[in-house]
């Protein structure tokens, strides 16, 4: 068992998380069977346009397959309106000034809480779909990764993608702050953002002007960099520079999120909650 | 009917309590129809068709499924939101008093943020009507008319069954998603386009391709079948089962409590 | 006139431990527990009767309540109320019954009371001329008047429970069922609404069921007691008897001089307990049936240093106690 301090309200809310989704296995079930069905009825959707016109495909079949059962196995994951509510009634009703009496980093904390919480949701929920994908028949199945190197780069992008959503989202816990109803930023960020990272369409289907723009975005760090690293449809230099951008994401949105962040207690601080 | 006014009346009210959260929910219903039609946008960027349907054509059916699916979702979204009342014995409630509890619960929540959907519908279908190249004939537009109130009913008839099923799960069962949102979701391109497996089941077990699909074929003239035409009213028998299942849920759950 | 007899119900609860290994696995099998909500209740209520049904939380309150209001049938057992079975004639038996639950509310959060008022008239149809006298008439009593056309959100919780209670009288009903009517009030609106329950029942004729923890309610409203406990009747009679019965006890708080010798030092005679002391004060409990009051005194307070002295009786509160305790529930 993992005894750093840092890691101990990670694990812990993690516990907490798991446990409560665990009471409820029918949902867990459904849960898997829904986003089973989804992902079939995508990849059905695919082949009718594969063959309406297959050298309009901007990725492989396969590729696209396993974008399909990625995006699906790893919603709970990823999803930007998955936003903790807790954490705006506290902003709202100006409970964060009890917050700020404990000696506790406040963006630290609900950061890790916001990814505790997805991924205890996601790894109930992932395997199942993965292990069945795995066994559907080409090229409706989930493939192998194309090279180890490959798979490794795919778990790191992962968990920076993971990140990244996590520091977005705080993002707009902050901006409520501000706004007070969190409602206005919540619906374009939501709406726009799961659009805009390639949760509908994969961010190859775009136009190639928006493609470009949405890739140099935050949105095109997220999980739509993993995916398609897994599946070869990205790799060499592209690949590196888009790593790389990732990171460059998160550092910019964590500063960005911190320095709002402390601006915006203080005035909490000076209106006394 | 009286009542039903009094409670529009009474949830109209409760909403405008709250302008800027309903009209910010409102244009996000909008916003968030308006993605999913971006997305068919950006394939049809690519591709000229789909199984022989074009862009415009494709839109006219999102509007058909997404219209249904917001008169539904507004006026029956107390089934929709059901295991929050079982849960805080709001349902108890409504069986202390003397009206039939599927009233009740359709009086109970009345969401009107979700026309933002039905918004987006409209602007999706005069954009699509004039394109489409269907001929307006009057058995055009009643068609049209009975495929989107065919169509509510359905979804109507989903949530119906939902509740019901919560009756034993106490709990939401995420599988009734798949026909709910992902009847709105995939409904947006002809059924058909999912293969025939598909449109088998969407014909026979959970109606949808009824008043999305078969009517929709004689709208574009690729079909003349008056059955087709009047595929909707056969979708309503869909309603029956769903009742049944909620007539189940209800016994059992006055002879367990909780 | 409710007649309940040899009810029973029985409920099936999953079981569960904690750890995450349980929690897994859990998922795949269910252990299941018996739990005997009601077991062979029978009691008989006559109209016009106002009734406090206690007993600790688990103990059968409110499945009786729902099998009474309809709401559950029970595994065996009948009940007639006005002639009806609750749960076989359903609406036609709750447009005779009023359910006030305490913790949850039947008004609209948003909109003024009265607005939830007009919606609950449609409900039950009431005829217009009699809701107009009805509501004037509760207005006045509950001295609702501003009130009415406030949003329930702004309210006072005190203002808040005259309304539900209100709302439930307004298609007049025979019997009311309340639960916790007066849970989280301060004392001045508790005095309010139990004023109002007793005018109810005084004016209207009502039959008044009361489930509550807060035995000055009993006090102040009811005669008659059921105590309930793990899913059994243990006790149903006048609340004056069943204090009379216990009335034996007192309870002699001395003050005396700090530093000086304590009273609760000694050793007791017969029939004299020791319940608490601390630096400066006694207590005890006298058995009178053993030793007179004044014996006792005169025991406790020689050679003390006495600066108080009080003698009280036992309250309905510890009367409860003393009965759970008995009772082990």
């Amino acid at each position: 068992m993992i005894r750093s301090p840092r890691l101990r309200p990670y694990i812990s809310f993690f516990r907490l998380r798991f446990l409560g989704g665990m009471q409820y296995r029918v949902a867990a079930f459904a849960g898997i069977l829904t986003q089973f069905a989804w992902g079939a009825m995508n990849l059905l959707l695919y082949t009718a346009f594969y063959e309406a016109d297959p050298t309009a495909f901007p990725m492989g079949f396969e590729q696209i397959s396993a974008y399909v059962w990625f995006n699906q196995a790893f919603l709970t994951m990823f999803m930007l309106w998955f936003l903790d509510a807790d954490i705006f009634a506290a902003i709202r009703d100006g409970n964060v000034a009890y917050e700020l009496v404990r000696p506790l980093d406040l963006y630290r904390m609900w950061f890790v809480k916001n990814l505790a919480t997805r991924t205890a949701k996601v790894v109930l929920r992932c395997l199942p779909i993965l292990v069945v994908a795995v066994f559907l028949p080409a090229p409706y199945g989930l493939t192998l990764p194309v090279s180890l190197g490959a798979f490794l780069l795919f778990l790191l992008t992962m968990m920076l993608a993971l990140v990244l959503v996590v520091a977005f989202c705080m993002l707009i816990y902050i901006v409520t702050f501000y706004t007070m109803n969190p409602l206005g930023v919540r619906i374009i960020a939501t709406s726009m953002g799961e659009f805009l990272c390639g949760a509908l369409i994969p961010i190859p289907f775009m136009p190639d002007g928006l493609r470009r723009v949405v890739e140099l975005s935050p949105f095109g760090a997220m999980q739509n960099l993993p995916f398609r690293i897994y599946s070869g449809h990205l790799s060499g230099a592209e690949m590196w520079w888009r790593i790389l951008l990732q990171v460059f994401w998160i550092a910019a949105l964590i500063l960005f999120g911190r320095l709002l962040m402390a601006h915006a207690l203080r005035r909490v601080a000076v209106q006394g909650g | 009917m009286k009542l039903y006014l009094r409670y529009l009346a009474i949830h109209f009210k409760s909403q405008m309590q709250y302008k800027t959260s309903f009209f910010l929910t409102l244009i996000g219903q909008f916003l968030t129809a308006f993605s999913t039609f971006l997305g068919i946008w950006v394939m049809f960027t690519r591709f000229s068709s789909v199984k022989g349907f074009t862009y415009p054509e494709v839109s006219l059916c999102y509007a058909v499924v997404l219209m249904s699916f917001s008169l539904a979702e507004t006026f029956f979204r107390g089934f929709d939101t059901f295991p929050r009342m079982i849960g805080n014995g709001e349902f108890d409630r409504i069986l202390v008093r003397p009206r039939s509890p599927v009233f009740q619960v359709l009086g109970a929540k009345i969401d009107f943020t979700r026309l933002g959907r039905l918004l987006q519908a409209a602007v999706i279908f005069a954009w699509a009507i004039p394109r489409s190249g269907v001929v307006w004939t009057a058995a055009n537009v009643v068609t049209l008319c009975g495929m989107i109130l065919a169509g509510s009913l359905v979804f109507a008839g989903l949530f119906l069954l939902y509740a019901g099923i919560c009756f034993f799960t106490l709990d939401g069962l995420e599988v009734m998603n798949i026909f709910t949102d992902g009847g709105r979701e995939f409904g947006r391109y002809p059924l058909s386009v999912y293969g025939d497996a598909v449109l088998r089941f969407l014909t026979f077990v959970v109606p949808l391709a009824l008043f999305l699909y078969y009517p929709f074929l004689t709208l574009l003239g690729r079909s003349e079948s008056l059955l087709w035409r009047i595929c909707p009213l056969f979708a309503l028998l869909f309603l029956i089962p769903c009742y049944a299942v909620w007539r189940i849920g209800l016994l059992h759950y006055r002879s367990t409590g909780s | 006139m409710i007649e309940v007899s040899h009810l029973h119900k029985t409920f099936r609860v999953a079981r569960r431990n904690a750890g995450i290994g349980e929690a897994v696995r859990a998922l795949f099998r269910r252990e299941y527990t018996e739990i005997h909500a009601l077991d062979d209740i029978s009691f008989r209520i006559a109209d016009g009767e106002m009734v406090g049904y206690i007993g600790p939380n688990g103990a059968g309150k409110s499945s009786s309540i729902k099998v009474m209001s309809g709401i559950l049938t029970p595994d065996s057992g009948s009940c007639v109320i006005d002639g009806c079975v609750p749960w076989r004639d359903r609406r036609a038996h709750v447009a005779n019954i009023g359910v006030v639950f305490g913790q949850r509310s039947q008004l609209w959060w948003d909109v003024p009371v009265i607005d939830s008022f007009d919606l609950i008239r449609d409900i039950y149809r009431v005829a217009e001329h009699q809701y107009h006298t009805d509501l004037d008439e509760l207005c006045d009593l509950l001295d609702l008047g501003e009130i009415l056309r406030t949003p329930t959100r702004q309210l006072s919780l005190g203002q808040r429970m005259r309304c539900e209670i209100a709302a439930s009288l307004i298609h007049r009903p025979r019997i009311i069922f309340l639960d916790e009517p007066t849970i989280g009030l301060d004392a001045v609106s508790k005095l309010a609404v139990r004023e109002f329950i007793r005018r109810i029942n005084r004016e209207r004729g009502t039959t008044v069921i009361l489930t509550t923890h807060d035995m000055q309610d009993i006090e102040a409203l009811t005669e008659r007691i059921i105590l309930i406990g793990r899913g059994k009747i243990l006790l149903d009679g006048a609340l004056d008897a069943l204090k009379a019965k216990h009335s034996a006890l007192r309870r002699i708080t001395v003050r005396f001089a700090p530093g000086t010798p304590s009273p609760a030092a000694r050793p007791l005679p017969d029939g004299i307990t020791l319940l608490s002391a601390d630096e400066g004060r006694a207590e005890f409990g006298v058995d009178t049936a053993r030793l007179s009051v004044s014996a006792a005194i005169e025991c406790l307070t020689r050679d003390i240093d006495v600066r108080d002295l009080a003698v009280t009786g036992q309250s309905t509160e510890e009367l409860v106690v003393s009965l759970y305790e008995e009772f082990r529930i």
